[in-house]
């Protein structure tokens, strides 16, 4: 126990000692956690549309006019045919072509039903989903509009049967991406500073050659170890609470949950993440080997958590792998934690697994230290 | 005199290369025991497996009465170790750096207070107790170095070409710190490249190609070799 504190001193006073180390450790995660949060957003703005309205009636400026009121869409240009549009499209000048036939206004109250045409830059099929919804629901409206206009004394039961769904929203009311995007981007922050951090340290310890003296005193490998780690254990748990703080004042994220409980999940979920630092610092001769190694693992790690995309549309291979995927369960108990409350019952599967990977690990880290070989 | 380092038939084989083939001797307590060798010859790969971070692939060998093998925890409570690379932290300062090393061989806070006023005004550092250690002269951080390894009063001190690249007086100095040392009872188990630090060990013993070509007291060493100085006695068995 004395001999630790002796070690954890020393680390501590290294740490705060580096001038190079500490704005990476305190200011850049908060500047990625601002910045990340509202950029990193899915929501679909500023479509470029444009259209080519072959009718140029009354009816199709006042389906025009629908879009141009509408927030998600830019409308951009009327193009006089359809190759000088394919080509906007092929410059990616223009997202979105819809084509007004000829004759729309006419077809329209003669025969009561027409077809649009309408084009969308599908390189982002996701995006172009959302786009094709938007579109659907404009016209929709629209036809709700010129519906009542067209409406004639016998069609009275048609419009009356008018079955409309009124959503509510649960955890997340408004819908606003950042309430969904800041517990996820805080859980990247905690994890790569305290990966990239304990990675290293070890590393820089054999390259300096102090390591070799380290390994000639005494001291037990398990003292060594922790007293190593429980810096980068306090640091974590310190970004975490910054971290919260931000979220909370300043993109006014609801904070439903248990504090004590997002506490207690992250502080064994940082054990997990320190262990596979010390575990590759033990296989590796560089801080450069180290950083690459940890690099390798946060991709795979970030894009397979369901951060960004969601686990369930994923393959059902890659759905296997992120069970071993500790930042998938940060990031779940983290967003069940703080935008629903959901209470430790709830986060028992995430929480069992995380200290299970925290023994597997830790372990393997102690095991693979050696200071003999 | 009791021996202190028993050595029989160690070696270490790294593939097919063997880099220290079947050395054997011993060091009585409180000697100055020279390890000489031209660079490969094999005496950082002895040294590591004498202080127990490399384990020999076959032979014996017992320090402070420990087993290389068995006990290295117990043979690392008992020796001191100062390598060719400099092992203090320059980020930390003078003081900092002898509070660590003194923390972790397990003495307490106020041992290390006493210990380190005695060390400071032996090595007249109070100027520099608080300034990180990086910032100092080579020769200074390889006197503190020296001092820190026998912090805890170890039986055995391994040096590992203590000396590379320190000025004549400062040298010098560290020799006599040596001196002392071996005075107090300390066994110094040293390796160096040069030939005039070879005349001042009790014994020396010449490494060529991992074996152990010859064993003895400077005086006789010359006398067998028919030359004057250690540094023909060097060329000579070198050369061969």
């Amino acid at each position: 126990m004395k001999i630790l504190g002796f070690i954890i001193q020393k680390e501590f006073k290294q740490i705060f000692r580096n001038k190079g180390m500490l704005p990476i450790i305190f200011i850049m995660p908060f500047i990625q956690l601002i910045i990340l949060s509202n950029a990193a957003t899915f929501d679909i703005k500023n479509i470029k549309f444009s259209y080519i309205d072959n009718d140029h009636t009354s009816f199709s400026r006042a389906l025009i006019n629908k879009f141009e009121a509408s927030k998600y869409f830019h409308v951009l240009t009327d193009f006089p045919s359809e190759q000088l549009a394919n080509s906007a499209m092929l410059n990616g000048d223009v997202d979105i072509i819809l084509e007004i036939p000829n004759h729309f206004e006419r077809d329209l109250q003669k025969e009561k039903h027409i077809n649009l045409r309408v084009t969308i830059n599908a390189i982002d099929g996701a995006a172009a989903g959302v786009e094709s919804v938007y579109i659907n629901q404009i016209i929709k409206s629209y036809n709700k509009d010129i519906g009542l206009k067209l409406m004639q004394p016998n069609d009275l039961q048609i419009t009356a049967l008018n079955i409309e769904t009124i959503p509510s929203f649960w955890y997340n009311k408004t819908l606003n991406y950042k309430t969904f995007m800041v517990p996820g981007i805080l859980v990247l922050l905690v994890t790569m500073i305290t990966l990239f951090l304990s990675g290293m340290n070890i590393v820089r310890e054999k390259e300096i050659g102090t390591l070799e003296q380290i390994n000639v005193t005494p001291i037990k490998k398990s003292q060594f170890i922790i007293g190593k780690l429980f810096p980068f254990w306090v640091i974590g748990l310190g970004l975490l609470s910054i971290g919260l703080l931000i979220a909370k004042v300043l993109f006014d994220v609801p904070i439903i949950g248990n504090l004590a409980l997002m506490y207690l999940y992250t502080s064994i979920y940082i054990l997990v993440i320190l262990g596979i630092g010390l575990f590759i610092s033990n296989f590796t001769e560089t801080q450069q080997q180290a950083m690459f190694i940890s690099w390798f693992f946060m991709v795979i790690f970030i894009l397979m958590s369901g951060l960004f995309t969601p686990i369930e549309s994923m393959p059902k291979w890659a759905q296997m792998i992120t069970e071993f995927n500790p930042i998938k369960y940060f990031v779940q108990v983290m967003r069940m934690v703080m935008l629903k409350g959901s209470g430790i019952n709830d986060i028992l599967p995430q929480l069992s697994k995380t200290i299970l990977f925290a023994f597997i690990m830790n372990g393997l880290a102690i095991w693979s230290y050696k200071k003999t070989n | 005199m009791e021996n202190v380092i028993e050595v029989n038939n160690l070696t270490k084989t790294f593939g097919a290369f063997t880099a220290v083939d079947a050395i054997s001797f011993q060091v009585k307590k409180g000697e100055i025991f020279g390890f000489l060798g031209a660079n490969g010859a094999g005496k950082t790969t002895a040294i590591k497996m004498l202080i127990g971070i490399t384990t020999p692939t076959s032979g014996d060998a017992t320090i402070a009465g420990f087993n290389v093998y068995t006990q290295t925890e117990s043979i690392k409570r008992n020796i001191g170790y100062m390598s060719q690379k400099f092992a203090l932290y320059d980020d930390l300062t003078v003081k900092e750096n002898i509070t660590f090393f003194g923390g972790i061989y397990g003495l307490n806070r106020n041992t290390i207070k006493t210990k380190t006023r005695e060390l400071i005004d032996e090595l007249k550092l109070e100027q520099v107790t608080n300034q990180l250690v990086g910032s100092l002269p080579l020769g200074w951080k390889q006197k503190i170095s020296f001092s820190v390894a026998l912090l805890h009063r170890p039986k055995i001190v391994f040096l590992d070409e203590p000396t590379g690249g320190v000025d004549p007086i400062t040298r010098r100095q560290f020799w006599e710190m040596i001196y002392k040392a071996a005075n107090q009872g300390t066994t110094i188990f040293v390796t160096t490249h040069y030939m005039d630090e070879a005349e001042y060990c009790d014994r020396v013993c010449i490494m060529v190609d991992g074996q152990i070509e010859a064993l003895d007291a400077p005086k006789n060493l010359k006398k067998t070799f028919e030359v004057d100085s250690m540094n023909e006695v060097f060329l000579k068995l070198a050369r061969r």
